[in-house]
């Protein structure tokens, strides 16, 4: 084998495998100081999630969440950014989305307001990522420290416009009034009834769908358009970019607003598509697992798609642990994202270097 | 206007307390920032010290050990950090969100299955806690007009770890501006390749850095849990890390202006709790959500660079790289 095809085997197999594996080990190790069979709690995990209909709804439903901001991370970094406000952007689309449902969902009919509502999770994600962007791009300020602010500043915003702007009198939990009829997405079950198939209640609605268009779009943009190449040139090497005559300031700004309207769409999911009103906090956990899932899926749309799935299994899974053993919550989820994270991002190279010179002495061999 | 006075101090009094987290923190950021390493992990390492700090006080009842647990939680996740982005030039960035992610899930995750009441710890008894120290004659003091009250409720009836706080403000100045140690920390930062040439190990400065940063977020995470509260609640770090990043820059990496920052955000913090439902007039209902945003609001206009620059440690962010 050539060298060039053990190294992508190395980074599109070997390494994801090791650290995936790495991170149960450990989880393995918390399961057993925690007292817990590890073995009967892996049965239960996976066994809630894909082991019934409604617990393969539910996994999916999660899958949604973690396609869109995990695209949202993937794009960004492809550009050489690091984009940690998926969690404040997927906050401010949800914004877009009840302004929208809320304010046209009484006099216009579904088949213009859901594409508009689906727009407006859209703009407003991007918009509330297109400040951070621009201060990167014109003014030098670090986009790790601004998108970090923003998130916070967006539960800020959000906290103030639910409680006096939103908010019913006379409920307990700061919320909307419902959305309309007209702005709710049909749910996996509704759309499976018109072709004759039956399957269970769950909040899965076809949102999924727009997920999976997200997965190739991501995917055409980067490889097969001239702006996805530029983007992909300045996040390489800037330099190099502005040689062959990219603006990266532009490219900055094109990025970010992509990668915040990705993680908008989370709000399509959550607020159209299962809660019909706007919540307190419906975003909390996507933004920041949106990272792990982009360094588990190096990147790539495909990668995104099979890390988000593992994440949606583990988040199922994982509320089903919690509720056959009470001492265990399902925050053993959280613990194997931050692993994830660790071993496939800030430790990469712990593997990546022993293991290319294991395999180059093969090659050289051969 | 006696009024006013009294409600002045004890704000100030809540600022004190609620600034002295902040302070802890962002001194620890300040040292391993201005040793070129990026910590965006002040939150998670606070939180698994807060966590360590009331495990411990309150299986073993001393708080004593309850603070050494915590700065020894706190350091193992620092040395982590360290192992990722020193050792094997990891992305600091990803490093510190895979230390805040775990922190979460772990102190969720081992609270409840050790304590079963829903992720807290149990409640401390005051002798298990860092209770407040009465400075002398502060009783005797208290009713003299003016500074009575100044003296009595502002300066006296903190607990000690507020005191070491501020304490550290000057000390972590002449640890960085007129120690050898100091020097060689802050040129690490700015020029790794400069301090390599001169025969000092970069990787063992920025270990060392990463440790004290480990040392200080302990000190945060057991006045958060058992100083300030009197036990562990899931997340109560609730974002002070992160403020204590802003404050950290916005302070532009210095020790001094860190107090100010610090005081400031707390201050901040402390009126938004105090407005909470007030109206004020001519300005009606005090939107205190506003108050509480102002600090990250305030560290976003300073680093577009609209109130002076904000200059980071040069080559803070990235690995070294002996030439091969």
């Amino acid at each position: 084998m050539k060298a060039a095809t053990l190294n992508k085997f190395l980074s599109i197999f070997l390494l994801p495998v090791l650290n995936i594996l790495t991170a149960f080990i450990f989880t393995t190790l918390l399961f057993l100081v925690i007292g817990i069979d590890p073995w009967e709690a892996a049965k239960i995990l996976v066994q809630g999630a894909f082991g019934y209909e409604e617990g393969i709804g539910y996994t999916l439903y999660y899958t949604t969440n973690f396609i869109f901001t995990g695209l949202a991370v993937a794009i960004a970094f492809h550009a050489g950014l690091f984009n940690i406000g998926g969690e404040g952007q997927a906050y401010i689309g949800g914004l877009g989305v009840s302004l929208v449902a809320l304010g046209l969902g009484s006099f216009l009919p579904p088949i213009f307001l859901l594409p508009l509502a689906i727009l407006a999770a859209a703009a407003f994600g991007a918009a509330w990522a297109a400040i951070p962007a621009y201060l990167q791009a014109y003014r030098g300020s670090h986009i790790v420290i601004t998108t970090i602010m923003f998130n916070f500043l967006a539960a800020s915003l959000m906290v103030y416009l639910l409680v006096n702007v939103f908010s019913e009198a006379g409920q307990g939990m700061p919320a909307s009034r419902a959305f309309p009829d007209s702005a709710s997405l049909w749910t996996w079950q509704a759309f499976m009834a018109q072709f004759g198939i039956e399957f269970a209640a769950s909040p899965l609605n076809i949102s999924i769908i727009l997920a999976l268009i997200c997965c190739v779009a991501v995917w055409v943009f980067l490889w097969k358009t001239r702006w996805g190449y530029e983007l992909r040139t300045v996040g390489a090497n800037p330099e190099a970019a502005i040689y062959a005559g990219i603006n990266p300031k532009r490219i900055i700004m094109l990025a970010m607003l992509i990668s915040g309207a990705l993680a908008g769409f989370v709000a399509v999911n959550e607020l159209l598509g299962v809660q019909h009103r706007l919540v307190l906090g419906f975003n909390t956990g996507y933004g920041f697992a949106g990272i792990a899932v982009a360094l588990m899926g190096r990147n790539h749309p495909i990668g995104v798609m099979l890390a988000a799935l593992l994440f949606g299994a583990l988040y199922q899974g994982g509320a089903e642990l919690a509720f056959e053993i009470p001492s265990v919550t399902r925050d053993v989820v959280v613990v194997i994202q931050g692993l994830i994270i660790l071993f496939s991002g800030a430790l990469e190279f712990m593997y990546r270097a022993p293991l290319q010179r294991w395999l180059l002495s093969f090659a050289r061999e051969a | 206007m006696q009024d006013a006075w009294v409600w002045l101090i004890l704000s100030l009094d809540a600022t004190l307390r609620v600034s002295t987290p902040l302070i802890f923190a962002a001194l620890a950021g300040l040292f391993s920032e201005r040793s070129g390493i990026v910590d965006i992990g002040l939150e998670g390492k606070m939180l698994v010290g807060a966590f360590a700090a009331a495990t411990v006080a309150s299986v073993s009842g001393s708080v004593w050990l309850g603070l050494l647990m915590a700065i020894v939680a706190s350091v193992g996740f620092a040395l982590l950090h360290g192992f990722a982005c020193i050792t094997h030039r990891g992305n600091q960035v990803v490093s510190g969100v895979a230390i805040n992610i775990l922190a979460s899930g772990l102190t969720m995750v081992l609270g409840l299955a050790w304590f079963h009441q829903g992720g807290s710890t149990p409640a401390l008894t005051n002798d298990q806690r860092f209770t407040s120290i009465d400075l002398p004659f502060a009783q005797q003091l208290a009713d003299v007009p003016g500074i009575g009250l100044l003296y009595s409720e502002l300066l006296s009836g903190h607990n000690i770890l507020v005191y070491i706080a501020f304490a550290l403000v000057p000390v972590s100045w002449w640890v960085l501006y007129r120690t050898r140690f100091g020097l060689r920390l802050r040129a690490v930062g700015e020029n790794p390749k400069a301090v390599d040439t001169a025969g000092i190990s970069v990787a063992g400065l920025r270990y060392r850095a990463v440790m004290i940063a480990g040392v200080l977020c302990g000190f945060a995470g057991a006045y958060l849990a058992t100083a300030q509260n009197a036990q562990f609640i899931r997340d109560m770090t609730a974002g002070q890390g992160f403020m204590a990043l802003a404050a950290l820059i916005f302070a532009k990496w210095r020790p001094w202006p860190i107090l100010f920052a610090c005081l400031l955000f707390g201050f901040l913090d402390a009126v938004a709790v105090r407005l909470q439902g007030v109206t004020l007039p001519g300005i009606g209902l005090v939107p205190v959500q506003l108050i509480e945003a102002l600090p990250y609001l305030l560290t976003v206009i300073l680093l577009a660079g609209f109130i002076g620059k904000a200059n980071p440690p040069k080559a803070v962010g990235l690995p070294y790289v002996k030439e091969r």
